[in-house]
């Protein structure tokens, strides 16, 4: 059977924008400040998304100690999410705070890596996803800190204390978890497999990357490879875990075209936000 | 106040040692673990202290529920602070309640199979962001009450926790009123969860406090052994004449026609909740009971795997250790 | 298996303190979790700049019926107080 004509609006995503917030004239694209938004709104819906993600932890957790120490994890996240959002906010110029940007952007305007939407299945899924990106965060954090905008140095120096922390952990609880039982071992091994193809898109660089490493404001994401795969490497031998062989990986997230999982997680997130507009909480 | 009808255990003890004992406790010296104390106390605090601590962590659970529906960050990181601390406070009591020979892990399973008791008000719903708010108001407003005194229990290692816990909570049942002052004072959607917040909470609150204990032995002996420091009737009273003023600050109505203000006895006159309804939630038909205990289940069993696994390599590390030397 | 992890005491030194306090105890399988868990759980609100952990079972406690015989017979001996000696106003701080 042919296909039936589409009727359907051909942008309904300049129809959805002039009705919500930044409607007044967004940033061109490929401008400057264009670049530096999108940098940090993939900064900080990695942070706000993977903070989310780790939250839903919260009263679930295998033990007392565990539970206390994934929410101290998550309040770091969360805390940075305020710091790049808000940033983001500032060189939009719009007048939107971190807030607006968290609660009112629809998921394709979510510039988050694909791993951090991925679902938290059981603990050892939720760890390993958190190693992965750990190793990438550090050394990310750490190029930040020479930024060329002393903001971004700023927020990166503060959240690097955090996050050098986090992989700390993460990494030994790898370790502990691949050498542990036979049963925590398959765990973690089907978990590193399953995870494995939403590796690559940490590293892979689009054009604003290119500019925005150009003007000395963020690294070059595939600059921070080596010492990833320092790291993992590392790692996963003491882990006694089998590095998956594949280079295949899934990407889009940076660039707003997200799995099925992100829909639902801002479904929650800014539900009361969107139900009740203009309210104060 | 997580802790209610827990009834004190008889003891059997030789008459001149329970007298050496209560001159002890009379004299306000603090009781540690290692020292005699009568089989009745040490079982009376285990399950006081324990069912406190379950309180704690199946009381994640309720505000849990809104962690990921916070309407702001600011919120969101708030809740989940106290929400940690919670589990926090679970640990210290358990901790302190092992001193007495019992283990989490045995603790854990009493109350997963329901031999041992959590407070009532976590099997009530909370249903709207306003509900987050009376928690913080009520619950936290009438937890304190009795957490407070506790402080000046004999047993040391539950007052060392008190301690600790009530500095740490100070700003639980603050962020409970500080949501509550945004709803009363916002949107008439807002006012209106505010309102119905109150409405379905304000009951259950005063139930935490337990029944009318005027004429309970086992009070008796509890208070009389420092496990207990101030009857049901006082802290209720306490407490709804230090709530009443901070509803009227916020506007908003308590659902009670009956109460008002009795200049002779110096508080207020209030309605009685419906012990009928306390009963019925503590013989496991409350709202949420079920899903509050398949929660934990849920949570211990599939976290054996990892508990075990950490038990396993930390042996595997030992002896390597030991190997190496 | 499931066997529980060991209860751990946990001591830290705050900002300004000269020395570790015991704080509480917790749960973990070896010493190197025990500091990492004692981390989130005790030093939530800035608590401590260093961290001590004793595994609970190792520690030798004094008896507490031992109380009077251990510590009374220090009570008498004031002169070990600089307070037990009158030193002349004339003389100056000493």
């Amino acid at each position: 059977m042919p296909s039936l004509p589409d009727i359907m609006t051909p942008d309904a995503e300049t129809l959805a924008k002039a009705q919500g917030k930044g409607r007044a004239a967004p940033l061109e694209a490929g401008s400057p400040e264009h670049d530096l938004f999108t940098g940090l709104t993939r900064l900080g819906d990695n942070t706000l998304i993977l903070g989310h993600r780790v939250s839903e932890w919260c009263g679930h957790a295998p033990v007392l100690e565990e539970d206390i120490a994934l929410a101290n994890m998550a309040l770091d996240l969360i805390g940075q999410t305020q710091l790049w959002l808000g940033l983001a906010g500032e060189i939009e110029g719009r007048g939107r705070s971190a807030d607006d940007l968290a609660f009112l952007r629809d998921a394709w305007h979510f510039h988050n890596v694909l791993l951090v939407e991925r679902p938290n299945r059981d603990f050892g899924h939720t760890l390993m996803r958190q190693f992965l990106f750990d190793a990438w965060h550090q050394p990310m954090l750490r190029a930040l800190e020479d930024s060329a905008d002393d903001r971004i140095g700023e927020i990166a120096l503060k959240a690097g204390k955090e996050v050098a922390y986090h992989l700390e952990r993460s990494a030994d609880l790898v370790i502990r978890l691949g050498d542990g039982t036979d049963e925590s071992h398959a765990r973690m091994q089907d978990a590193l497999e399953r995870l494995w193809p939403y590796v690559g898109e940490m590293f892979h660089v689009d054009e604003v990357d290119v500019r925005l490493a150009h003007e000395g404001l963020m690294p070059d994401p595939a600059s921070l490879r080596p010492a990833w795969d320092a790291t993992v490497t590392e790692i996963l031998a003491e882990a006694t875990l089998i590095r998956p062989e594949g280079e295949f990986f899934h990407k889009g997230g940076k660039q707003g075209r997200h799995t099925e999982h992100l829909g639902h997680l801002l479904a929650a997130m800014q539900w009361l936000q969107r139900a009740y507009p203009g309210a104060k909480w | 106040m997580y802790a209610q009808m827990v009834i004190s255990e008889a003891t059997n003890d030789d008459p001149a040692k329970l007298e050496a004992f209560q001159a002890r406790v009379d004299a306000n010296d603090k009781i540690e673990p290692k020292e005699w104390m009568p089989e009745g106390y040490r079982k009376t605090l285990i399950r006081q202290i324990g069912q406190h601590a379950h309180s704690e962590i199946v009381g994640q659970l309720p505000e849990g529920n809104w962690i990921t529906r916070a309407p702001t960050l600011e919120r969101k990181a708030i809740l989940l602070a106290k929400v940690q601390d919670e589990a926090g406070h679970g640990l210290y009591l358990y901790c302190a309640a092992e001193t007495l020979g019992v283990s989490r892990d045995e603790m854990t399973e009493m109350l997963l199979s329901g031999r041992m008791k959590y407070s009532s008000i976590f099997n009530y719903p909370t249903l709207t962001w306003a509900d987050i708010g009376a928690v913080g108001w009520l619950v936290d407003g009438a937890a304190i009450m009795n957490q407070v005194p506790l402080q000046r229990t004999s047993f040391g290692p539950y007052s060392r926790a008190m301690i600790r816990i009530c500095k740490e909570e100070s700003f639980h049942q603050r962020q409970g009123y500080d949501i509550m002052m945004k709803m009363a004072k916002g949107t008439p959607e807002q006012k209106e969860m505010a309102q119905d917040a109150l409405n379905r909470f304000w009951y259950p609150s005063l139930m935490m406090f337990g029944p009318s204990d005027k004429d309970s032995v086992h009070s008796a002996q509890s208070m009389a052994w420092k496990i207990k420091i101030n009857t049901n009737d006082e802290l209720r009273q306490k407490f709804v004449d230090q709530t009443v003023p901070q509803a009227e600050y916020l506007g908003l109505t308590i659902p009670d026609p009956d109460l008002k203000w009795n200049e002779e006895k110096g508080g207020y006159d209030f309605s009685e909740p419906d012990w009928s309804e306390f009963y019925d939630v503590l013989k496991g038909n409350g709202p949420c009971n079920r899903d509050r205990i398949e929660a934990r289940q849920e949570a211990w069993e599939k976290g054996r795997w990892f508990r075990d696994a950490l038990t396993a390599h930390a042996e595997k590390r030992a002896a390597r250790r030991v190997a190496a030397e | 298996m499931s066997s529980e992890w060991p209860l751990w005491e946990v001591f830290i030194r705050g900002q300004h303190g000269l020395n570790h306090r015991h704080v509480g105890s917790l749960h973990a399988p070896d010493p190197e979790m025990a500091i990492r868990n004692a981390r989130d759980v005790y030093t939530r609100r800035n608590e401590g700049v260093s961290i001590w952990v004793v595994k609970s079972a190792d520690i030798t406690a004094s008896s507490p019926s031992d109380k009077g015989p251990m510590f009374e017979p220090s009570n008498s001996k004031v002169y070990r107080h600089p307070t037990f000696y009158d030193i002349p106003d004339e003389v100056g701080h000493m």
